[in-house]
């Protein structure tokens, strides 16, 4: 549901981060509003509890420069990721434009993933949107770890659709904007085919 | 003219809107009317997405960004409530502050009109006007909705002008 505002010459996509509970999909937009200059972001808003567990959603708008005379203007939100918070889940995903799915490599996580993964697919489902549809990145996090799963093994049990796929370690930055530059990419060339 | 086209992929559900500078126009001349009628701060729409669509008032000191998609996050968590209850919306949400207070309404279950305001208005007042000037909205934005749904299926190529994008014009974005 990308909305593309002419008179003001802009685009305006949401991309949603989505994955197991502490797979890293906070750090990842906190990571960019880190580094993203003032001019460029709005406030980062995180609905979160008190230990900092995400309850409903965080939100990030950035700005990332001009393509074709448009502004290209993105809000990145991330979905709550613990189990029972299916819901609130359910309502963040609605009108995405791209998905970046985030995935925690240890070992321990790998059935957290599975689940998280049915999950995603399930409520896009639920929203009319198909899988095999929409512009979809997968990033694997937490390769620093000594438990972190080998990426062979990973992408053979999470890499559904031939997505762009990128390691990444989000509490020190790496891999993470790569990972929004590929999302963004999908999402605008998507534009493409409409 | 000001468009606003939301679409989706084929086989994604799709929900067009094109907002002509006309519609603009009329939508911004209503919330003007409210904003002075019921004696209010801001007055201001949104769709159901968090997009702002037209306001009206004192914006400044506001972020209308975090405003706009923290009030559709809100209306989405209640929708999620009335669903259990069973019941198809709460059409309106209501929230007082010390001073400032927030009065929001779904106006023909697409877009979201949300009213500031303080102590120089009353809660009945706002309620009175904002119901009086919903059902001019939704009138209108029905009309915007079934037109651009008309000249969703009639044209071809509504994103033509981005069928050129580069591998280089997104690694521009990132320099």
């Amino acid at each position: 549901m990308t909305f593309i505002n002419y008179a003001a010459r802009e685009i305006n996509c949401k991309i949603v981060y989505y994955g197991p509970g502490l797979c890293g999909k906070t750090t990842n937009i906190q990571f960019i509003y880190d580094k993203t200059g003032t001019a460029a972001k709005g406030k980062l808003i995180s609905l979160a509890t008190e230990s900092e567990r995400t309850l409903f959603f965080d939100f990030l708008p950035i700005e990332l420069g001009t393509i074709r005379g448009f502004r290209t203007r993105f809000h990145l939100y991330t979905v709550p990721g613990q189990v029972f918070y299916d819901a609130s889940r359910k309502l963040i995903l609605k009108g995405a434009d791209g998905i970046v799915f985030v995935a925690d490599s240890q070992e321990a996580r790998m059935d957290a993933n599975l689940e998280s993964i049915r999950n995603l697919k399930e409520n896009l489902r639920e929203h009319g949107v198909a899988f095999d549809k929409v512009p979809y990145v997968l990033q694997i996090n937490k390769r620093d770890l000594a438990t972190a799963v080998p990426r062979p093994a990973i992408e053979k049990a999470l890499r559904l659709k031939n997505e762009p796929v990128f390691e990444a370690v989000a509490s020190r930055g790496t891999g993470v904007f790569e990972t929004l530059k590929a999302v963004v990419k999908t999402v605008l060339m998507d534009l493409n085919t409409r | 003219m000001w468009d606003i086209a939301r679409g989706g992929s084929a086989g994604m559900a799709v929900s067009d809107l094109v907002l002509h500078e006309a519609d603009h126009r009329r939508l911004t001349a209503i919330l003007d009317g409210l904003r002075q009628d019921a004696n209010a701060k801001v007055t201001f729409l949104i769709d159901k997405n968090g997009q702002q669509l037209a306001a009206t008032g004192h914006l400044d000191g506001l972020d209308p960004t975090s405003l706009a998609a923290l009030t559709a996050g809100n209306v989405a968590a209640t929708d999620g409530l009335a669903k259990l209850l069973g019941e198809t919306e709460f059409a309106t949400l209501f929230h007082e502050g010390e001073h400032d207070h927030l009065h929001i309404n779904v106006v023909s279950g697409t877009a979201i009109l949300v009213v500031i305001f303080d102590e120089r208005s009353s809660l009945g007042l706002v309620r009175l006007r904002v119901k009086k000037c919903s059902i001019e909205l939704g009138s209108i934005l029905e009309e915007i909705v079934a037109r651009s749904r008309a000249q969703r299926t009639s044209t071809v190529g509504s994103y033509a002008q981005f069928a050129e994008i580069t591998d280089d014009d997104i690694d521009a974005l990132f320099n």
